[in-house]
């Protein structure tokens, strides 16, 4: 069992938890991913490794409430324990010899941008944040980013902070402007890495992401995370998170993430009925 | 005077129409007359050919002879001196190619069903002794195992008969490996592996789950946490896929995916938050005994087509007979010497349809087996909305790429000495499916048990 160590609500769909998990903290890096199982009935869900604290032993996880799982976890208080949580797997992300990187997050997957940020920041590289976000409530990690960034750049759908518009179009601006980046690294919606990257690949600058598959066993057993890189099946969980952006097939992808769309859907109004009726008959 | 009958005491089973529509196990175990009376069809020879056929070496004339004394305990106590875990291996070992392929009566005739009196002392020790089994003296070294599985249980299991201190690492939030993960319910009931497992435990085995070893922890760091020896069996690995067009359709499955969702997560209950495909036609690429575990899951799950695509001949296929025909009566549908050239998918992309082509024998290749040759122009396509991809794994990278001096042959698998499981470095054992791919439990049993001897001798003359 692994004990919830603290609980932050970031915005409302969004919720920090800091887990205590000595082994998992003593070796995860920026990049790599957790799976976890909320209960004994539960999925194995991954999620990526938001910060750690080696001293402390305690991993950072930030999700958004999609699902029933994610629904499950956010009803969990400080003190609670969770049933499983295992890593850190996955290849970390490589930040070393880099003299100027873009670091691009959208929505919730800043949190995962963050921790690269940081260590890209502490390693002496110049860092440009570019983070999108639909609308200013959704906003995550913003002092933290600010803290490890030369230059921190807001966009909103609805130009609710920071400008109108997408992260593609801030990122242009930056390229057209004249920085030279050694690399981009882009984390958030699969759409929106794929236009990342469709940009990127017409400036010609290696464009990493992050990839987050639907898993099951996230050690290199189940095959249910692979994906088409280069014209060869890769698999997420060992050979990844991390693949070359210009080289992946975003809209296979996109299509294997959708696949228990339905069921997820009814498990999720289940969960959530759930939920109300036990709250109502407190 | 011991009972000529020429065939076996048939196995008692559920019927098939009805077994088909649920996870229940297939078998349902002889009764202790029926034991009795296939126990008295051994002729208790004096060389025992049998035991020679045995992995792990069980004094089979032995525990039969107990049976027919009716000391169904004495027989149990027999057995579990060479197996760690008797009631899974009396359900899952192909016992018509090992002990029983040796018994005399075979010679005219069916063997003694070695394998179903195995059973039934195991589940009778399991339904009547309620006494756990004590932890032996303690001899003060300590082993660390790499992986639940049945190579790693049986290596835990034997040294800590000898008095170690062992400590089993697992990867998933179960132990078990590939018993909990990929033999289905109907063929090995999960509460009895996990019975098995209570046995190691309470013999002073330790079991830590959600560790993956060469990535929470690494094989020298164990070293460092005082461990004398590592034992690697840490399974098969990455499924194969065959690269051909349209396997990245949704609706197509390795059998490692497709079966742990439905073993581990338990897909196929109601309340699971795990989901599985609801497919209405399925094909499951491959003949050995992981296909034949999917195809009939698939049909459980209510799948009104199941077909198993295999490119060579209903003689060639890998499975158990028994599997194979177990498959047939519950209607799966074997499509044999045919080959999948691609899955084909709708607007939406999950799976409508597997276009295979047929095939002939050739002349024998490599393996003995004649060669499946495409007949040109046969292509034909089969109306299935899933695809099961069951044609092997390839090894698990994670240890070998994070520990220095391991040796591996060309496709991944650790280089070891057979007789003892010996790595290319020293206090380094390994066995299973990690050292050999995909094979069979009683072989990685048998490994571990090897192993375990092996690492007892090398920690001794230290």
């Amino acid at each position: 069992m692994y004990k919830i160590i603290k609980k932050k609500e970031l915005n409302p769909t969004v919720t920090l938890m800091e887990i205590d998990a000595p082994l998992v903290a003593k070796k995860a890096e920026p990049g790599q991913f957790i799976i976890l199982r909320v209960d004994d009935e539960g999925e194995r869900i991954p999620l990526t490794v938001a910060d750690f604290d080696r001293e402390a032993g305690t991993v950072t996880i930030i999700f958004q409430i999609v699902g029933s799982t994610t629904e499950k976890l956010n009803h969990l208080n400080e003190s609670d324990e969770i049933k499983d949580f295992v890593g850190p797997l996955g290849v970390p992300t490589h930040t070393e010899g880099f003299k100027k990187v873009a670091v691009v997050g959208g929505g919730v997957g800043c949190a995962i941008a963050y921790p690269v940020a940081k260590k890209l920041h502490n390693s002496g590289c110049e860092v440009h944040s570019v983070v999108g976000f639909r609308n200013k409530d959704l906003f995550i990690l913003e002092d933290e980013f600010k803290a490890v960034s030369d230059k921190y750049v807001v966009m909103t759908d609805d130009g609710s902070k920071g400008e109108k518009g997408l992260v593609t179009d801030a990122l242009k601006k930056l390229i057209e402007s004249g920085e030279k980046y050694d690399e981009v690294i882009a984390i958030g919606p699969l759409v929106m890495m794929k236009f990342v990257c469709r940009l990127t690949k017409e400036y010609d600058i290696k464009t990493m992401v992050s990839m987050n598959p639907i898993m099951i066993d996230g050690t290199g057993m189940c095959g249910g995370c692979r994906l088409t890189v280069g014209g060869e099946t890769k698999f997420a969980c060992v050979d990844g998170p991390d693949f070359d952006g210009h080289l992946v097939d975003f809209d296979e992808a996109i299509e294997r993430s959708n696949m228990y769309k339905d069921f997820e859907r009814q498990r999720y109004d289940e969960t959530c009925n759930l939920f109300k009726n036990m709250e109502r008959s407190v | 005077m011991p009972n000529m009958s020429l065939k076996k005491n048939e196995m008692p089973s559920q019927a098939p129409d009805v077994r088909n529509k649920n996870f229940k196990e297939v078998t349902l175990g002889y009764t202790k007359d029926q034991a009795i009376d296939e126990a008295n069809r051994c002729l208790n020879c004096k060389n025992k050919p049998c035991v020679g056929g045995c992995p792990v070496a069980i004094d089979i004339p032995e525990f039969i002879a107990k049976i027919r004394e009716e000391d169904f305990e004495g027989a149990y106590q027999i057995i579990s001196k060479s197996s760690s875990l008797p009631a899974v291996c009396g359900r899952v070992c192909p016992q018509e190619t090992q002990c029983e392929s040796k018994c005399v009566r075979g010679i005219k005739g069916e063997p003694v069903a070695i394998g179903r009196l195995e059973r039934f002392v195991a589940d009778y020790h399991m339904n009547n002794c309620k006494e756990e089994p004590k932890k032996p003296e303690q001899n003060g070294h300590r082993v660390a195992i790499i992986g639940a599985g049945p190579s790693g249980l049986t290596c835990a299991g034997d040294l800590a008969r000898l008095g170690y201190e062992v400590t089993v690492y697992e990867a998933l939030h179960l132990a078990g490996g590939v018993l909990v993960y990929g033999i289905p319910e109907f063929r090995l009931p999960k509460a009895i592996v996990q019975k098995e497992i209570k046995n190691l435990e309470a013999m002073g085995v330790k079991i830590m789950t959600n560790t993956v070893v060469g990535k929470t922890i690494s094989v020298d760091e164990l070293f460092g946490m005082g461990y004398e020896a590592v034992f690697i069996g840490s399974g098969a690995g990455l499924p194969r896929f065959m690269r051909i067009p349209g396997e990245n359709l949704k609706g197509v499955y390795s059998a490692n995916e497709y079966l742990t969702r439905v073993n581990l997560m338990k897909a196929y209950k109601k309340d699971s938050d795990t989901p599985i495909h609801n497919s209405k036609s399925v094909a499951v690429v491959g003949g050995g005994n992981v296909a034949m575990d999917a195809a009939r899951s698939a049909k459980r799950l209510g799948a009104e087509n199941v077909y198993i695509v295999y490119r060579r001949s209903m003689n060639e296929l890998p499975a158990r007979a028994e599997e194979v025909e177990h498959a047939e009566e519950e209607g799966i549908i074997f499509k044999t010497l045919n080959n999948p050239v691609e899955i084909l998918g709708d607007e939406h992309k999950f799976v409508k349809g597997i276009k295979c082509i047929e095939m002939e024998l050739g002349e024998p290749d490599d393996s003995g087996r004649r060669r499946p040759i495409p007949k040109e122009g046969s292509e034909f396509i089969l109306d299935v909305d899933c695809v099961v991809m069951a044609i092997g794994t390839s090894p698990n990278p994670l240890i070998r790429n994070t520990t220095e001096g391991l040796e591996t042959n060309k496709h991944g698998c650790f280089v070891v000495e057979e007789e003892t499981g010996k790595t290319s470095r020293e206090g380094i054992y390994a066995g299973g499916d990690a050292v050999t791919g995909a094979a069979t439990v009683i072989l990685a049993m048998g490994a571990g048990k090897d192993a375990a001897k092996s690492i007892d001798e090398y920690i001794k003359s230290k």
